[in-house]
């Protein structure tokens, strides 16, 4: 659960780790390898386990199994199906984050009586545990997709809302200096100056808020779901088959892994006049 | 906060006219009822003059600079500036978001001419050979070329430099100087060049003035003709002359 959380953490403070073991020193063809030894063991080993009867299949399922059961969950329609619903609530969630997170950000960025109005209450329900709310969501909303979208909202604007606004004000003031001498508009300067100086942040905000959308999905989903993932694992439960639950698993797994990706991907197009002084400050 | 979230300051006594000269009344500045950094200060800048401003480091330099452009109040005097005015600074100050070009035109009417004319100016300062690069890949003589660039596409009366070759290393310095010589000669517009330099001001103004503590203390006339050189002989008294005001004696 918190896996998800972590990995978008530690991309988002050192995004120069990854390409600095790509770039960095030429490891032999058999050192890569190597990595991969051990968990290939121990699958096999976990295997073993289970096939031999050391592992109760009541408390996990053997990767065999796991496969196999993918398999038959991905023929029957099961798993599609359930991830469609899930996909369209974290997407549904985070697109109401985006949205109210960027608009309050600007409001609270960009005029003294918006940060006196907007941040305030921001800064304390943010130090709230999202995931408490959930009995009142429920109050609220009843058990339908409304409080589980707004859960995922509710946890993902923080992030945004945090990051763009520090973006905005640590602007360069020697820009803003500039934009002022060349006579620009206060929409132009907002346009051409603070939003595009803002992004940066922005996006390592939208990485932290993917991140903490499949969290709080993975919560909503276990609680009066009747369909999605979240749903579908709980519903295993009661038959006790751990194969659909550690599926369940490496579905999210897969969801935080490939989503994080886009937002790089995002990153790289969106930030390219950043990505040459990269490249350049590796080359020489 | 940022500069730019506070509401523009009132500019009751800073005027805009046509004629193309600049001129200072009585200018003081002082922050927070501290001692003067600008004090009664009177300055005349006529249409097409070229005036070097020196002065040690807190001389109110930067501040009148400020001033004229803009950036700051006035709170007591009179200053009159032209409405076409542009800024280089010492940092090239480009948004490196914006490929050059799109630097040189920003904040000007969007047209199909936008990258036409951006080309053009980039051509008279020799850069436009990089007009879709992005800013952190120039050189800091090719930011600077940029930040020129995107001063004169304005075609400016007033033209206000700031200490703008102080980061550059000595053989782009004078590379640089050579051609804000050739575009002034070509532009003709008034120039005020903050600088640190006395031969860059011997080099380059028709026209040197040190201030010191908020009031200027010397104002010299340069009358030599152009193109001039580093090794002119003529210097040599100008220079000692304006060393001195500076507090620095030559012997």
């Amino acid at each position: 659960m918190s896996e998800t959380f972590i990995r978008a953490a530690v991309h988002a403070v050192s995004p120069s780790s990854t390409s600095r073991s790509a770039v960095g020193l030429p490891f032999p063809r058999w050192q890569i390898l190597s990595r991969y030894v051990s968990p290939v063991l121990l699958m096999i080993l976990w295997q073993i386990a289970c096939s031999t009867g050391l592992l109760s299949t009541r408390l996990i399922a053997s990767p065999a199994q796991i496969v196999v059961t993918s398999w038959s969950l991905i023929n029957d329609g099961t798993l599609l199906s359930n991830l469609g619903v899930s996909l369209l609530r974290a997407a549904l969630g985070l697109l109401i984050a985006i949205v109210a997170g960027i608009s309050l950000a600007l409001v609270a960025g960009l005029s003294r009586i918006g940060e006196d109005i907007v941040d305030a209450p921001l800064q304390i329900m943010r130090t709230l545990p999202v995931l408490a709310l959930v009995p009142l969501f429920i109050l609220w909303f009843g058990i339908g997709e409304a409080p589980k979208i707004l859960l995922v909202a509710l946890g993902s604007i923080f992030p945004i809302y945090l990051n763009l606004l520090k973006g905005i004000r640590s602007i360069d003031p020697k820009l803003l200096e500039m934009a002022q001498t060349l006579g620009l508009s206060r929409r132009q300067i907002i346009q051409d100056v603070i939003l595009p100086g803002a992004l940066p942040d922005l996006l390592v905000g939208l990485r932290f808020a993917v991140g903490i959308s499949w969290l709080m999905l993975v919560v909503a989903e276990q609680i009066n779901a009747e369909s999605g993932i979240g749903h579908m694992m709980m519903d295993a439960e009661d038959f006790l088959r751990t194969d659909i639950i550690l599926v369940g698993l490496f579905v999210y797994g897969l969801l935080g892994l490939v989503s994080d990706q886009l937002v790089r991907t995002l990153e790289h197009h969106l930030l390219a006049w950043r990505c040459v002084r990269h490249s350049r400050g590796l080359t020489t | 906060m940022n500069a730019l979230l506070r509401p523009a300051p009132e500019e009751f006594s800073l005027s805009r006219q046509d004629n193309g000269a600049v001129r200072v009344r009585g200018l003081t500045r002082r922050f927070n009822g501290g001692p003067p950094i600008l004090d009664r200060l009177d300055l005349a800048i006529f249409p097409g003059e070229f005036v070097a401003l020196l002065g040690r480091s807190g001389s109110g330099k930067s501040t009148l600079l400020r001033t004229l452009s803009g950036l700051d109040p006035v709170s007591e005097g009179q200053v009159f500036c032209p409405k076409g005015q542009a800024v280089v600074f010492q940092e090239s100050r480009l948004l490196p978001w914006k490929r050059v070009w799109q630097n040189v035109v920003l904040g000007q009417d969007k047209g199909k001419d936008g990258r036409d004319r951006a080309e053009a100016v980039l051509k008279e300062v020799g850069l436009s050979h990089r007009i879709d690069a992005w800013p952190l890949t120039l050189s800091g003589g090719e930011a600077q070329r940029a930040a020129l660039a995107r001063a004169l596409v304005r075609e400016p009366e007033f033209l206000m430099l700031d200490e703008p070759f102080a980061a550059l290393d000595a053989l782009t310095r004078l590379r640089m100087q050579q051609l804000v010589a050739a575009l002034w000669s070509k532009h003709r517009c008034a120039v005020l060049l903050v600088t640190h330099d006395v031969d860059e001001a011997l080099l380059l103004a028709d026209r040197a003035v040190v201030l010191d503590a908020g009031r200027i203390r010397t104002d010299l006339k340069i009358p030599l003709d152009r193109p001039r050189h580093h090794a002119d002989p003529r210097f040599v008294h100008l220079r000692s002359a304006l060393l001195e005001s500076l507090g620095v004696h030559d012997d």
